[in-house]
């Protein structure tokens, strides 16, 4: 399995939730699949999902889940201790991790190789955290969900890419529609 | 009242309910007031791209946020600020050290000060200079103009302004 279908699987589980969308490929698979007020999609700024998702956990109450990849969690590694010392349990990263920059050509990254970002993330102090593979992903999400705790997924999958268009959508519409169907959700 | 008391005053007459921080020595005592107060949450970040990161959530969130960091901070926080904060028009205050002016020890701060305010007219960000300690009066008129018109502000800080080093 390729993070297409990961993402296409998980879409009845996340359909719901709010979510924040790494740059490039995953976003533009989201938005073709299942686009969405809920949705958050980056358009730049790689290596930030889980930044933007802490930040939105942490200043308000619905669950947010950030879908991350491993080459940009290698990027911005400095996320992990923030996460990891800024509980919010309504906070979910799912990081796939593929072992490739996947949006720039499939070239290798180190988590595909010695490096393990599940015990990065155990190492730099986040409590729950979970390595699957790609068939275990809608089942360890629905629980991650369920369980009301800040929750770190790895989800191991293969690389590869299917064709999607790129988000020609303008990113203050995406912003504004956004944050209006949170807002909406917090006030119910 | 000191003036890092003033400035988290004027963060909380704002609303700021978090912020977060990349220390400077000359931002040890109002990162520390930052700390100390109960009205909000402090959140030290790793690399200033990070917490720019953090805030655009938060102010999705619907919190107001803001981020204090050194001036070298603009240097790696470019992308962020025109493909994140700008793009998607999201307000950020920034208050930042303004390293390598008058009064600066170390020549390679320097380097970094000479292109601090050239980088900002070039990214368009609205910047203001607190060289006196009477220049903070206008911090709270500076935060609302940031919330008003959703655009990233500088408020750069030199060691005039911080009585030394
Ligand atoms: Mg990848």
């Amino acid at each position: 399995m390729i993070r297409s279908d990961i993402i296409k699987n998980l879409i009845p589980v996340i359909s719901n939730e709010f979510v924040v969308c790494n740059i490039g490929l995953p976003s533009q698979e989201l938005h073709m699949m299942d686009d969405q007020p809920t949705n958050f999609y980056m358009l730049g700024t790689m290596g930030l999902s889980s930044s933007i998702g802490l930040g939105l956990a942490l200043a308000q109450d619905k669950t947010v889940i950030s879908i991350d990849g491993d080459g940009s969690v290698l990027t911005n590694f400095g996320t992990l201790p923030t996460i990891a010392n800024n509980v919010a349990d309504n906070f979910i990263l799912f990081i796939v991790d593929n072992g490739s920059y996947g949006s720039t050509g499939d070239q290798p990254t180190y988590a595909g190789q010695k490096t393990s970002l599940t015990k990065v993330a155990e190492a730099c102090g986040c409590e729950n955290v979970i390595e699957c593979q790609a068939e275990e992903a809608v089942d360890v999400m629905t629980a991650a969900i369920a369980s009301k705790k800040m929750t770190i997924i790895v989800c191991k999958c293969e690389s590869g890419n299917i064709k999607v268009p790129v988000i020609t959508m303008d990113p203050v519409v995406i912003r504004d529609r956004f944050m209006r169907e949170l807002a909406a959700a917090n006030a119910e | 009242m000191s003036v890092n008391d003033r400035i988290v005053a004027d963060f909380v007459k704002n609303k700021i309910e978090l912020v977060t921080t990349v220390p400077c020595k000359q931002l040890a005592g109002v990162i520390e007031k930052i700390e100390e107060s109960k009205d909000i949450y402090h959140i030290p970040s790793n690399k200033e791209d990070e917490g720019m990161g953090i805030c655009a959530g938060a102010y999705m969130g619907g919190k107001r946020s803001a981020i204090i960091m050194q001036n070298t901070a603009i240097g790696v926080t470019v992308n962020t600020l025109v493909t994140l904060t700008q793009y998607y028009r999201m307000p950020l205050p920034m208050l930042i050290s303004y390293r390598g002016e008058l009064g600066e020890p170390v020549a390679c701060q320097v380097e970094m000060a000479v292109h601090t305010k050239a980088l900002l007219a070039q990214l368009n960000i609205p910047t203001y200079h607190f060289h006196k300690e009477d220049d903070a009066d206008e911090l709270d008129a500076i935060l609302k103009h940031c919330f008003m018109c959703n655009k990233p502000v500088a408020i750069l800080t030199d060691a005039s302004f911080w009585k030394g080093y």
